[in-house]
């Protein structure tokens, strides 16, 4: 029976805690008597045979007939699948987009479906490449689609392949890729591997150009998700949702198939499987094997580390399937969610300390680059709470990494340019996309670079920035520790060397004594804050 | 008097270049500069007067001459021994002020009629500067006969004055000179006509006037600075630069500014239709073909020397390089209002008397990493050393 997470209060008797650090690790002793540290669940038991759940959930989809029913001889059919944004990190070997997707092409097979697409619904992310395509939806499928040019790439720029399906009554555009729009069936294969993902988000957003995303990838609507991880609470969601119903006002049928993952993230064995334990419950080998991790990782250069650390695949077990109706879908995956990520926690506390991983949706196979950092650290963590926020208002967010000046130039050059130009210039949200975001989204060569190579769409550093904008309103402070001090001043915030130095430099703000919550993330998890 | 001399002094010049390339401004304390009691310099003729200089500025030129990297073109438009110093404000006999125009143009040296470029107000076109009746010289401070600002004492043609209000301090007024380089390039811009975009590379004593002026002289859209330190940056922002970049941010900025693409390489598509490089090096004038849009031109302010270009860039895309030297009489008019209306007395960042010439041509030649924009000497009564920044 996995132990579900919890809340520890520190005590004298506690020993250092582990905080991710980049593509390495901190042990820091907090102060006992006002600290606490919250720990993610144990990974919950996996589903016993995922292959049996897809088919049963094909077969019994919520609200929908089975999908073998609503595939017919002639009909046009695409399956559009997420990208490679998730899961953090890549699962192994078989990725569960791979196993869904290869039980609905043999239904469609069976039926006599011939018009079949394949579409990576990465909205304004990078082009996936071939490797990573083949490793969401395996071997066989990608070389019976791709070379016959029928599984690809959304592509948000396209305008011959765009189609506008209305406008919400809040006046939002619709548009989204063609030929999922004309198809008589979508199906959508979802990974949720956190509460944001899925639902109308996945075709409204991960199918859409940037004329629609635009309505929802702002400031407002992000300082008024509170938070982004609580879709009921989110306005973020709320647009998705509306625009989900002119999607389907305009005849769009969707089949949506969500799954969901466990914590196991950093496997059983392995040097890696420590990161999942508690600190306490270490034994001499796990001592052993941390030493000789860290050691080891302090003597190799910066990009053997992220290498190295790039090539981790998770060994997630599936916890559920479900398809049908992607409201009923919905409601259903984000319970398996919770049940995985939630931990009650009592009451706010005036520092909280993040340490940030390697890896975020947006550098799998890449450079975790500051604008990554800040989003990962405010956009990402700090939104994992449903009721409110871990930090009071006016508290201090204190996150360790080494926040490197240092940028993929394929996958992210206007995240160069914003990083240079636009951050130069101002770091407020409000400013930034008032002033800036036109000329970026609009820019032909970003264009170009989103279309043709493997580069996000020029806006999309906004998006990072304005996905830390609840967070820059909310926060009196922030600091990040062990960072390059150019980088951080760039992004805004304040440098410290060490996590005892960072504490005072926040009693500057939130008083002396200060009480300290640690969200220890990952593996996952939300806090429900009472 | 004292007065600093440069000797043509060749195994002396062969010194200062190896220090000068091993340490800016090295080549002060081995070459062939030195603090020496001479004579004042006597008065080549009627229209000439003396001028005592209070303050006198230490120039790039200076620099480069002083550290042996100057080309060999000015060999014959200059004659030695000379004392440097042409960034000067200067008391004349009847106690007046004047700041000092040292192009030595044809009325300088008594010549008539008049060549073609004086004739029509270019002075700085002069064809005569090695002819007439004084020793060859581009301007005092490079001449033989009119000594320079790097003394007590120096002579100047009437015509080579200009008066200064009792409103304007000593520290503004030897400022006037250098902005009058870049005024005259500000008004080469505005003839031009009006610039969507212009991207101004270096932000020391000239890039950061050339800002300033093109402000106030010439109609640019998105005015664009390069600056190395932060000093640089505040202060090109301050004087009106729009956006102030890093040297190597330049590229990525005006490729975002005017939506250009990019080649293998780094070379733009597009770009700025004008660049004005005020560095002059061999870095600076490849960015400036890397960002110049094709057909527009590069205005070349900062003195450059010995440079290797690849100029297929300049033929494929008919981008222009095109000099811009110093100023003509009515550039100072405007120069020294320039100065007073932006504040330009606070780029002087410290002065030295003669005696610690060394230390101040050091300082000069690292300016910017010091924090520093402009040095200069002061020769007033009990000068000390003192930084201003």
């Amino acid at each position: 029976m996995p132990r579900p997470g919890f809340v520890l209060d520190v005590d004298k008797s506690t020993p250092p805690i582990l905080f991710h650090h980049g593509e390495g690790f901190r042990l820091e002793k907090l102060p006992a008597g006002r600290s606490r540290v919250i720990y993610p669940g144990e990974p919950l038991d996996a589903l016993d045979d995922v292959e049996s759940a897809i088919a049963d959930a094909l077969a019994n989809p919520m609200d929908m007939a089975p999908l073998k029913d609503l595939l017919t001889p002639g009909m046009k059919l695409t399956i559009a699948f997420d990208d490679v944004s998730l899961p953090l990190p890549p699962m192994k070997r078989p990725d569960i987009r791979q196993r869904v997707i290869e039980q609905v092409l043999d239904l469609a097979a069976s039926a006599g479906v011939d018009d079949v697409h394949l579409i990576a619904a990465l909205a304004l992310h990078r082009r996936m490449t071939e490797n990573e395509l083949r490793h969401a939806v395996g071997d066989r499928v990608y070389d019976a689609f791709a070379p016959q040019g029928a599984l690809y790439n959304h592509d948000a720029e396209d305008p011959d392949n765009l189609a506008f399906l209305g406008t919400t009554p809040h006046g939002e555009e619709v548009e989204i890729n063609k030929r999922a729009a004309e198809s008589d069936l979508l199906i959508y294969v979802n990974i949720n591997i956190v509460s944001m993902d899925g639902g109308h988000k996945s075709t409204a957003t991960g199918l859409a150009s940037y004329r629609s995303i635009k309505h929802h990838h702002n400031v407002h609507t992000m300082e008024h998700s509170t938070s982004f991880m609580d879709r009921h609470n989110s306005e973020l969601h709320h647009s998705n949702w509306r625009m989900g119903k002119v999607i389907a006002d305009a005849g769009v049928k969707v089949f949506q198939i969500e799954t969901t993952i466990n914590n196991d993230t950093f496997g059983q064995d392995g040097p890696m499987s420590v990161l999942a334990k508690r600190e306490w419950e270490w034994s001499a080998k796990d001592r052993v094997s941390f030493i000789g991790m860290q050691q080891g990782l302090k003597r190799l250069s910066s990009p053997t580390r992220r290498k190295i650390f790039q090539s981790h695949r998770a060994p997630y077990g599936v916890t559920s399937v479900q398809a049908g109706a992607i409201e009923p879908v919905h409601e259903k995956t984000l319970q398996h969610c919770f049940d995985q990520h939630i931990v009650e926690v009592e009451g706010q506390t005036d520092i909280l300390t993040l340490g940030l991983p390697y890896i975020c949706p947006y550098n799998v196979n890449s450079i975790m680059n500051p604008i990554l950092v800040m989003c990962l650290g405010l956009g990402y963590f700090f939104n994992m709470y449903r009721g409110k926020p871990l930090v009071r208002e006016g508290g201090v967010l204190i996150m360790t990494h080494p926040t490197p000046w240092e940028f993929h130039p394929v996958h992210h050059p206007s995240y160069i340019d914003f990083f240079e130009q636009v951050l130069a210039d101002t770091t407020d949200p409000k400013i930034i996309e008032a002033k800036w975001e036109k000329q970026f989204a609009e820019d032909e060569w970003y264009r170009h670079l989103y279309r043709t190579s493997y580069a996000y769409h020029g806006v999309h550093p906004f998006y990072m920035w304005y996905w830390g904008s609840h967070a820059l309103k909310h926060l009196g402070k922030v600091i990040i520790v062990g960072g390059d001090n150019r980088a951080v001043a760039r992004l805004g915030f304040k440098s410290a060397s060490t996590l005892n130095d960072a504490f005072e430099m926040a009693e500057d703000v939130v008083g002396p004594q200060p009480t300290i919550t640690h969200l220890k993330n990952p593996p996952i998890l939300m806090a429900d804050v009472k | 008097m004292k007065a600093l001399l440069f000797e043509r002094k060749v195994a002396k010049y062969v010194a200062a270049s190896v220090a000068g390339r091993l340490s800016p401004g090295k080549g002060a304390s081995v070459g062939p500069l030195k603090l020496k009691d001479i004579d004042e310099p006597e008065l080549p003729g009627e229209d000439w007067v003396r001028l005592r200089p209070l303050l006198a500025g230490i120039c790039g030129s200076d620099l480069a001459t002083i550290d042996g990297h100057s080309s060999r073109y000015f060999e014959p438009i200059v004659s030695f021994p000379f004392t440097p110093g042409h960034e000067v404000i200067g008391r004349l006999n009847d106690d007046t002020r004047a700041v000092l125009i040292p192009v030595l143009s044809c009325v300088t040296r008594g010549i008539t009629p008049l060549c073609r470029a004086c004739a029509a107000g270019r002075t700085n076109h002069c064809g005569r500067i090695a002819f007439g009746h004084l020793e060859p010289g581009l301007q005092s401070g490079y001449c033989e006969n009119t000594g320079g600002g790097w003394s007590a004492s120096m002579v100047a043609h009437t015509s080579q004055l200009l008066a200064v209000p009792d409103a304007i301090s000593d520290e503004a007024a030897v400022m006037v000179e250098p902005t009058a380089c870049a005024v005259h390039a500000a008004r080469t811009v505005a003839a031009m006509g009006s610039q969507e975009a212009v991207a101004v590379i270096g932000a020391g004593t000239l890039g950061l006037l050339t800002i300033a002026a093109l402000k106030a002289e010439a109609s640019v859209g998105t005015l664009l600075a390069t600056g190395k330190y932060p000093h640089q940056k505040a202060l090109a922002t301050s004087l009106g630069a729009d956006q102030v970049v890093a040297p190597r941010e330049l590229g990525r900025v005006v490729r975002s500014l005017t939506g250009a693409f990019v080649l293998d390489g780094g070379q733009l598509t597009d770009g700025v239709d004008l660049v004005v490089d005020c560095v002059g090096s061999e870095a600076s004038l490849t960015q400036a073909l890397q960002v110049v849009a094709p057909g527009g031109e590069v205005l070349v302010v900062g003195m450059p020397g010995h440079t290797a270009l690849d100029l297929t860039t300049l033929w494929h895309r008919e981008t222009a390089i095109r000099g811009c030297y110093a100023y003509t009489r009515p550039d100072f008019d405007q120069a020294l209002a320039l100065v007073a209306n932006a504040g330009l007395e606070r780029l002087l960042s410290a002065t030295y008397p003669l005696a610690r010439y060394t230390e101040a041509i050091e300082h000069a030649a690292t300016a910017g990493p010091r924090g520093a924009v402009k040095v200069a000497f002061d020769l007033r009564p009990a000068a000390k050393a003192r930084a201003r920044t």
